[in-house]
């Protein structure tokens, strides 16, 4: 089966380029080890694709794929809410450094018209 | 916009500094300008990053004229307003004042009167205490519904919430640090403005919609848009 390298180079570029693509020390090492997580469990369910349907009886359903489904639709949407989360915060920075720019700014141009008034 | 024909026009106002958030408004914004410096000395326009000149027409108004570097929207523009101002030495209240001209000058007069004469540290104008403004059916009940939510999440109670013509004191500035930079900032700031403790009242005013401040003015839609950016930030 060919597919199961490519799916799991895939994965392992994914799982890289994502943990180095985020901030904060905390929630990084947290994002690290769920990643790392889920890789294995990727790469052994590429492997051993049985198992997923095993763990989808466990847990009351029927196949493995719509287990994968489900996982992929929780996934997503934490994906948004967290992605969210970071622009908004961005936007806050942003807005901030736009201000402080904005008055830093205006204090040079009141400081140089009081300088052109006192002359 | 109407001038102010009252008979005995008051001397400017040094105290009361005039401020407006400025985007895309050339048209109409020097009028603005020009009737407000009539009244009061010191009116700070915050260019929030207009493409058609806006800045340069306030400024060749009169108006001092602060730049964002980009449209960063309508609540951050008041912030940088406010944080300026609250820096000038002299400056005792802050009077917000929209750009399209929906506002009257006379009101913004009375309200700063009002909170001087009954030592008041936030008015809030408010365009339903009286019949003068017509704002539409629908348009109402969007605001009535702003006027709900305001009053459920600031615990102040007020007839008009998404109102731009307010007048703030020096003292309740400080209190007033606004994280919404689009349309939900004006329930924040009632919200940080709330939480000061101050006194406060609101003042009727009339809110004239001229059919340019009509196609510029919030659609429906984004009233939308202000009740997610509250519920979820």
């Amino acid at each position: 089966m060919w597919i199961q390298p490519v799916l799991i180079i895939s994965m392992i570029a994914i799982a890289v380029y994502l943990t180095r693509s985020t901030p904060s020390d905390r929630h990084l090492a947290i994002r690290r080890m769920l990643l790392f997580g889920a890789l294995v469990v990727g790469i052994a369910l590429v492997l051993v694709p049985e198992w997923l349907t095993a763990i989808a009886r466990v847990v009351g359903i029927g196949r493995g794929t719509d287990l994968l489904v489900y996982g992929s639709i929780v996934a997503f949407l934490l994906y948004v809410v967290t992605d969210y989360k970071r622009s908004v915060q961005q936007d806050r920075a942003t807005t901030s450094l736009a201000r402080e720019l904005t008055l830093a700014e205006a204090r040079i141009e009141d400081l140089t018209a009081r300088q052109r008034d006192e002359h | 916009m109407q001038p102010s024909t009252d008979a005995q026009p008051p001397p400017r106002d040094d105290e009361a500094w005039v401020v407006i958030p400025l985007y895309n408004e050339a048209t109409v914004i020097a009028g603005v300008v020009t009737e407000l410096l009539d009244v009061f000395s010191h009116v700070v326009c915050i260019d929030d990053g207009s493409t058609d000149g806006s800045g340069d027409v306030a400024r060749h108004a009169g108006a001092r004229v602060l730049r964002h570097p980009y449209n960063l929207g309508q609540g951050a523009a008041l912030q940088t307003g406010i944080s300026y101002v609250r820096q000038q030495a002299g400056a005792r209240y802050i009077v917000t004042f929209d750009a399209d001209g929906q506002h009257r000058i006379v009101d913004a007069i009375a309200m700063v009167h009002e909170a001087r004469e009954r030592d008041l540290a936030i008015v809030f104008g408010s365009r339903f205490l009286d019949a003068r403004t017509n704002p539409g059916r629908i348009k109402k009940v969007v605001l009535k519904t702003a006027v709900w939510v305001t009053n459920r999440t600031t615990g102040l109670r007020l007839t008009d919430a998404h109102n731009g013509l307010r007048v703030i004191r020096h003292d309740a500035a400080l209190s007033v640090n606004m994280q919404q930079d689009r349309m939900a900032h004006a329930t924040e700031i009632v919200l940080q403005l709330g939480r000061s403790h101050l006194p406060w009242a609101e003042y009727p005013v009339e809110v004239v919609y001229s059919d340019y401040s009509k196609a510029k003015g919030q659609s429906v839609l984004n009233s939308i848009n202000i009740l997610v950016d509250l519920i979820v930030n």
